[in-house]
C-alpha cells in the first residue's frame, strides 16, 4: 500500500476517535438548558468527523484517479538521503525547547546555533562561534530591549 | 469631498507626517520580516509610542505605515524562507517560494513590491470614492452570509488541488478545521479535545501551525536532500526586473485583485487572509490551461494575485473602522483602541467632525505605498542575498527563527515541542504528496466559520438560515460549484481527448 493510503488510514483512525468523542462523550456533562439550543458544542465536530471519514475513505479506496508526479524526495529511497542529520537536528530542537527556560536564552540559543552548524558538517569554528554569539545577542536585544517581550537571558541562578 | 482631500493633503504633506509614514513603513518592514511578529503584534508594540505623540492624525498615520510595512515584510519571509508569519501572506508563499527556489528571488520580491503598491494604491482610491456608500453595504452582511463566505473561502481549496488531489485537499481542510476546534471556543465556554492538557486550553497557535506546516518541513527537506553544487538552486539571484511581457500578464491580475481584495476587506471579519486565498483561487481558475499548471510551481500570476489582494484588503478594512467604528480585523481593532485612547471616536461622524484625521489617513495611504516601493525596490538585491548564505549556516537559523516565531507569541516552551511534533507530521504528509496549505486555511477560518454557523443556527433556530437568506444561498451555491468545477473540467477534457482519439 502506498504511503498516502497509509496516512489516509491513520487520519481515518484519528477521525473515528475524534468522532467518537464528539458523538458520544462530549455532551454528557452538558447543562439541561444548553440542550434546548439548536446548536451544541459537539454539533460542528460531529459534521467534521463525518466529512473527514468520508474524505479518508475516498483516498483509501483510490476513488480519485492519481496523476504520476515526480516528488522532491522519494520516501522509498529514504536511506539515500541525510536522514541522520535531520533526526539529529530535530533532537536538537527538542533539547532547545526543554533548555530554553532553565538555561536562559543566551546559552541555549548560542549552543543551538553552533551545534546546528556542526551537525550539518561545518568545522570553521572561528566563523561559527562569533556569528552565533553576535546573532544571539542581537535577537535577544531586539526582542527584549526594543520590543519589550521578556526573555530570560541567563539561568535563574545567575540572579540576572 | 474636494475640501476634505485638500485638508488631508495639507496635513499629510507636513514634514512631521512624512517622517511618520517613512518611519512606520521602515519599522513595519524590518520587524515584519521576523516570522511570528505579524502586523497585530507590531502595532500593539508601537501603540505606546503613537499615543505619547498626542496628535491623533500623526499617531494613526504612523500606525498605518507600520501596518503596510509589516504586511510587506511578512511577504519577504514567505518568499525567501517559506515562513509566513502572518495569515495574510500564506498564499504569497505558494508561488513566491518556488520562484525563490528557482533562483528568481529578486524577481519575486519585485513582483511582490509592485503588486503590493498597486493593490494598496488602487485600494486607497476605492476607499476615497466608496467609503461613505460602502459602510451601509457592510452592515447588510449577517452571520449567515459570513458563514457562507467562509465556506466559499474553504471551497477555494479546489483551486489549490491539481488533478487527483481534490480528495486529499478536502481531507487536509477538514483536519485543519478539526485542529481549529481544539481548546475553548468563543461561543461555548467549554474545553474541547484538550485531553486534559492545560496548554491546549487556549487552542493551538496559528504561528506554531504555520511554521510547522511550511518552514519546518522545507528546512528538513533541505537537510535531507541538499542541492547539488552547480545546480543553480537558490545560489545566485538572477534578474531583478520583470520583462514587459510579464508586466503585461500580471496587469489584469493586479487590476482584478485590487478591486476584489478591497471589497472583501470592507466586510468586517473577512480581511486580508480570505482576500488573498480567494484572489489566488480565482486567478488560478480563470487562468488558461497551460498557465494553470504553473500555479504552485512559481507562477508570477500566482504571486501577484494574493499580494495585490491582501494589500487592497488592508486598505478596505479601514472602511468599517473609519466610517462605522467597527474594527473588521484584529489589527484594526488595535487601531481603534489607539484612536479611542487619543480621544477620537471613529464612526459615521468622524468624516464631519474631524475631517483632517479622516482624509489625512487616506492621503497617507498613498504616501505610505510610494514610500514602501521607493524604500524596498533598492533594498531587494540585499534582502534576496539571504538565500546566498551557506546552507550550514542558513538551516540552523531558519530552524531558530521558526522556534522563535512560535515562542515569542505565546512565551511558552511547550509550544516548541508542539511545533516539532506537528512539523514531523507535516513532513510525513509532504512525503505522501498531501497539500499542506488547505490544512492551514482550514485552521485559520475554522474558528470564524463555527462562530458564524452557531450564531446563524441560534438566530434561525436551525438550518433555516440557508433558505431564508438569498445571499447565503447564492454564496453556498458558489462554494459547491467551486468544488465540482475541477472534476467537471477534467471530465470535459477526457471527453475531448477521447474524441480526438476517435478521429472526431
Amino acid at each position: 500500500m502506498a504511503l498516502d493510503r497509509w496516512i489516509a488510514l491513520i487520519i481515518l483512525g484519528f477521525c473515528l476517535i475524534y468522532g467518537y468523542t464528539a458523538w458520544f462523550t462530549m455532551d454528557v456533562g452538558l447543562a439541561p438548558f444548553m440542550k434546548r439550543n439548536p446548536i451544541w458544542p459537539s454539533t460542528f465536530p460531529k459534521i467534521l468527523s463525518v466529512l473527514g471519514a468520508t474524505a479518508s475513505f475516498f483516498i483509501l479506496f483510490g476513488v480519485e484517479k492519481k496523476e504520476d508526479k515526480v516528488l522532491d524526495i522519494d520516501y522509498r529511497r529514504l536511506h539515500e538521503y541525510k536522514v541522520g542529520q535531520a533526526i539529529l537536528l530535530l533532537s536538537l530542537m527538542i533539547v532547545y525547547a526543554l533548555l530554553l527556560r532553565p538555561a536562559g536564552f543566551m546559552i541555549s540559543t548560542g549552543f543551538f546555533l553552533i551545534l546546528g552548524s556542526v551537525i550539518l558538517g561545518e568545522r570553521k569554528w572561528y566563523m561559527m562561534i562569533p556569528i552565533a554569539l553576535i546573532s544571539t545577542f542581537f535577537v535577544w536585544y531586539l526582542v527584549q530591549e526594543v520590543l519589550g517581550i521578556y526573555m530570560r537571558p541567563y539561568p535563574a541562578w545567575f540572579g540576572v | 469631498m474636494l475640501d476634505g482631500i485638500l485638508l488631508g493633503l495639507q496635513t499629510a504633506f507636513s514634514i512631521q507626517m512624512l517622517l511618520m509614514v517613512i518611519g512606520g513603513c521602515l519599522i513595519g518592514t524590518f520587524i515584519g520580516m521576523l516570522p511570528g511578529l505579524g502586523p497585530m503584534s507590531i502595532i500593539a508594540i508601537m501603540i505606546p509610542v503613537a499615543i505619547s505623540m498626542g496628535d491623533p492624525a500623526a499617531a494613526i498615520i504612523l500606525l498605518a505605515g507600520v501596518y503596510y510595512g509589516a504586511i510587506f515584510g511578512g511577504s519577504t519571509s514567505s518568499i525567501l524562507l517559506n515562513a509566513p508569519g502572518v495569515a495574510g501572506t500564506v498564499a504569497t508563499s505558494f508561488d513566491g517560494y518556488p520562484m525563490a527556489k528557482k533562483g528568481q528571488a529578486g524577481k519575486a520580491l519585485t513582483v511582490a513590491a509592485i503588486a503590493s503598491f498597486c493593490g494598496g494604491t488602487i485600494g486607497a482610491v476605492l476607499l476615497m470614492v466608496f467609503a461613505p456608500a460602502l459602510s451601509s453595504v457592510a452592515l447588510l452582511f449577517h452571520s449567515a452570509e459570513y458563514f457562507a463566505l467562509m465556506v466559499v473561502g474553504l471551497s477555494a481549496i479546489a483551486a489549490f488541488a491539481g488533478t487527483g488531489q481534490v480528495a486529499k485537499a478536502l481531507l487536509m481542510t477538514v483536519v485543519g478545521l478539526m485542529l481549529g476546534t481544539v481548546g475553548e471556543g468563543t461561543m461555548f465556554s467549554l474545553p474541547r479535545f484538550t485531553m486534559g492538557i492545560m496548554d491546549l486550553q487556549s487552542g493551538l497557535s496559528f504561528v506554531t501551525l504555520a511554521m510547522a506546516m511550511f518552514a519546518l518541513p522545507e528546512a528538513l527537506f533541505l537537510v535531507l536532500n541538499p542541492p547539488k553544487p552547480g545546480s543553480g538552486k537558490s545560489e545566485e539571484i538572477k534578474g531583478l526586473s520583470i520583462t514587459r511581457q510579464e508586466a503585461k500578464s500580471i496587469a489584469p491580475v493586479i487590476g482584478r485583485q485590487s478591486i476584489q481584495g478591497f471589497f472583501i476587506g470592507v466586510l468586517p471579519g473577512a480581511g486580508a487572509t480570505i482576500a488573498s486565498f480567494l484572489g489566488y483561487a480565482v486567478e488560478r481558475n480563470i487562468a488558461p490551461k497551460g498557465e494553470q499548471k504553473e500555479f504552485g510551481k512559481g507562477s508570477i500570476k500566482g504571486l501577484a494575485a494574493p499580494e495585490t489582494a491582501n494589500n487592497a484588503a488592508c486598505t478596505g478594512s479601514f472602511v468599517p473602522l473609519l466610517t462605522l467604528g467597527i474594527p473588521g480585523s484584529g489589527t484594526t481593532a488595535i487601531l481603534l483602541g489607539a484612536l479611542i485612547a487619543l480621544n477620537v471616536t471613529p464612526g459615521p461622524r468622524l468624516m464631519i467632525d474631524e475631517p483632517q484625521i479622516f482624509w489625512a489617513v487616506i492621503i497617507s495611504m498613498y504616501i505610505g505605498n510610494i514610500v514602501l516601493l521607493v524604500l524596498n525596490l533598492p533594498l531587494i538585491p540585499y534582502i534576496a542575498k539571504i538565500l546566498t548564505i551557506p546552507r550550514n549556516y542558513l538551516i540552523p537559523y531558519i530552524l531558530f527563527f521558526t522556534l522563535m516565531g512560535a515562542y515569542i507569541g505565546q512565551n511558552n516552551a511547550t509550544e516548541l515541542l508542539i511545533l516539532v511534533g506537528l512539523g514531523v507530521c507535516a513532513t510525513a504528509l509532504k512525503f505522501a504528496d498531501y497539500p499542506l496549505a488547505p490544512l492551514l486555511i482550514g485552521f485559520i477560518l475554522g474558528g470564524m466559520l463555527e462562530d458564524n454557523f452557531a450564531r446563524s443556527m441560534q438566530l434561525y433556530d436551525g438550518v433555516a438560515f440557508i433558505t431564508a437568506r438569498p445571499m447565503t444561498m447564492i454564496l453556498l451555491a458558489l462554494a459547491v460549484s467551486l468544488i465540482l468545477l475541477p472534476s467537471i473540467r477534467s471530465k470535459q477534457a477526457k471527453i475531448k481527448a477521447n474524441r480526438v482519439a476517435d478521429g472526431d
